[in-house]
């Protein structure tokens, strides 16, 4: 198990430090000057030259990235060409809110998916199980973003039940907090309920029909008891490989969402930065998200190596 | 001469086992459901902009008019025909679905072709690249090229197309290698057939059907993908008529044009959910190995 830690966790560094030299070379790869960019359309040439300065502009590739890594590393991201706050003190403002949005995403998706899907494996076949299906198929077909705005004529314009939007910090009035953002949880976590169901429908029907199931059967437990012991193990490992692969579309989903319904987390943040061109920002952002994504796929790998041996030791986890 | 003796009927499928196959999609009702929806949208996207009127002419005695005879899906903020823009925004999805697809199956093919089959120190620096493509989650990478390129239709397709490379990379390697042991491939090098020769006649038409499955799975990415750009404010700009953009419009008078949102959000999940259906039913059929 400590050979496949550190197996993987040398594969992400590897990952992580390629995809650094990337976000690096892309703010210059802008067209022009990126200390023009950087320092915005209406900057005095003071101004510029300071940002060359500050930036070490002048300098060659490699010394710039250098400088570029021990700077990130010790928390300094530079300032934001809008308000020129710290882009670090920026971040941590807007993450928490980030994290609150898909933590109870998550738990409702988890909620649903399971129920769902494990139902849908015991009625397999019956009305329950086709319908859950086709609102599965569409929960995956259908867009975040058209998600949120039906959601907002149903429950805010229509029925009038939530507000369609704002925000206010739990510490600060937490019923009111959970009100807003229970209707974006909801659109953000409906993909990964969806995948949740279907990944848990076709893992419940392999293990109910697995001879330990059938031996189980056998001594005499009810089907309840069945289906609650010996089945429903496994579905753990389904909901750490859903949660794997729906990561990237959680992380995409939220920036849609928050943008939806005027939430000012990380994702509006990142809208923002381009539609203003704010590269300091745009440059924190992806770095953060790419090295958060590494990392929680990391833990993603080695909880499913944790739960399923067969992948510890088989050394063909890569696929 | 020799040539003759190791020919091989190199393509997976052949015209019998194709009418086989055609009829083990026909019989399953999704599949089908699929090839309708995807070949109704083909036409809406070829067609309807011909068959309607010009969406950008504005309307001031219509404005925000619900559904009517002159205006079947109602008209916009600007008296702009809905059902105008639906079919003008479908060219517009078909255009980010397609030419992202293939473009990225273009570069990819041959990048994941010449690193599978001469493998060396090509094969793990291209896969370590394709690692780290993949460790950017999709649309956070689509922003930060959209920031870069600007925002735009040829952004987002490049954007896109970009995103999807990995898989094309990693498909057409993973079948290269399974290729390159197979006994037909083993007896055409040492035939002395050239290496391009080999590629092109051995072994990537056995990439082809895997392909195919994962084109059907990334065209409905792209389709949404232009769609969140767009809407987004970070892809193709109004006024041009994409569905992404008309959803924007549709936010700002939700309580007063309800019919705005329902139309082209209707589109890209019918769009989708078609392409989805008709990549399941080709992957039993052309890729029975993959899960289900």
């Amino acid at each position: 198990m400590i050979w496949f830690i550190l197996r993987r966790a040398g594969a992400a560094s590897i990952v992580l430090f390629l995809a650094s030299v990337m976000i690096f070379l892309g703010i210059r790869a802008l067209p022009g000057d990126p200390a023009v960019a950087m320092a915005g359309e209406e900057a005095t040439p003071e101004a510029v030259a300071a940002i060359r300065a500050q930036y070490g502009l002048d300098q060659p590739l490699p010394v710039q990235y250098a400088d570029y890594v021990t700077q990130t590393l010790t928390g300094n991201l530079g300032r934001s060409t809008q308000d020129k706050l710290p882009v670090a003190d920026i971040l941590a403002q807007r993450l928490p809110v980030t994290l609150e949005l898909a933590a109870i995403a998550i738990v409702i998706a988890v909620t649903i998916g399971l129920l769902a899907g494990i139902v849908a494996a015991v009625q397999s076949g019956r009305f329950f199980d086709y319908v859950a299906n086709a609102i599965g198929l569409v929960g995956l077909s259908v867009p975040h973003f058209w998600l949120g705005l039906l959601a907002i004529l149903l429950f805010s314009v229509t029925l009038r039940w939530l507000p369609a939007s704002g925000y206010v910090p739990f510490s600060e009035d937490p019923a009111g907090n959970l009100q807003r953002m229970l209707l974006p949880a909801v659109v953000l976590g409906t993909g990964f309920a969806a995948a949740l169901m279907r990944q848990t429908r076709s893992a419940m029907l392999g293990a109910l029909t697995a001879d330990y199931v059938r031996t189980a059967r056998s001594k005499g437990l009810s089907e309840r008891k069945v289906v609650a012991v010996h089945a429903l193990r496994n579905s753990l490992t389904t909901v750490v490989t859903v949660l794997g692969l729906q990561l990237g579309v959680l992380i995409s989903g939220a920036v849609v969402t928050e943008q939806i319904f005027v939430i000012p987390g990380f994702g509006k943040l990142t809208v923002d930065a381009v539609l203003t061109r704010n590269y300091p920002v745009i440059q924190a952002v992806v770095l953060v998200v790419v090295v958060g994504y590494v990392l929680i796929n990391l833990l993603v790998d080695i909880a499913y190596a944790a739960l399923n041996p067969r992948i510890r030791f088989g050394g063909g986890a890569d696929g | 001469m020799a040539e003759q003796v190791v020919e091989r009927p190199a393509a997976p499928v052949s015209p019998g086992e194709r009418g086989r196959l055609w009829r083990r999609f026909r019989r399953r009702p999704m599949p089908m459901t699929g090839l309708v929806l995807v070949v109704a949208f083909l036409v809406l996207a070829l067609a309807g902009p011909m068959l309607t009127r010009d969406p950008s002419a504005q309307d001031y005695n219509a404005i925000m008019m619900p559904s009517s005879g002159a205006h079947p899906l109602g008209t916009d903020d600007l008296g702009r025909d809905a059902l105008a823009r639906i079919a003008s925004g479908a060219r517009i999805s078909l255009q980010a679905g397609l030419l992202s697809t293939l473009l990225a199956l273009t570069v990819g093919i041959p990048i994941g072709l010449v690193a599978g089959f001469y493998r060396r120190w090509l094969d793990p620096v291209v896969m370590r690249l394709v690692d780290v493509v993949l460790a950017f989650p999709f649309l956070v990478f689509a922003v930060g090229l959209a920031a870069i390129l600007g925002p735009s239709l040829r952004g987002v397709v490049l954007a896109l197309s970009f995103i999807q490379l990995p898989q094309v990379i990693r498909i057409t390697r993973g079948e290269v290698l399974a290729a390159r042991e197979m006994d037909y491939v083993a007896a055409a090098i040492a035939d002395g057939s050239t290496d391009g020769h080999i590629l092109a006649r051995y072994i990537l038409p056995n990439c082809a059907g895997p392909l195919i499955v994962q084109a059907t799975v990334a065209i409905p990415i792209a389709i949404i993908g232009e769609a969140t750009l767009s809407f987004l404010g970070l892809g193709v700009q109004p006024p041009t008529p994409s569905w992404g953009v008309m959803l924007t419009t549709a936010q700002q008078y939700l309580d007063q044009a309800p019919w705005l949102a329902i139309w082209p959000g209707v589109m890209i999940a019918l769009a989708t959910l078609g392409f989805n259906l008709l990549g399941d039913g080709l992957r039993d059929v052309l890729d029975p190995r993959s899960g289900t």
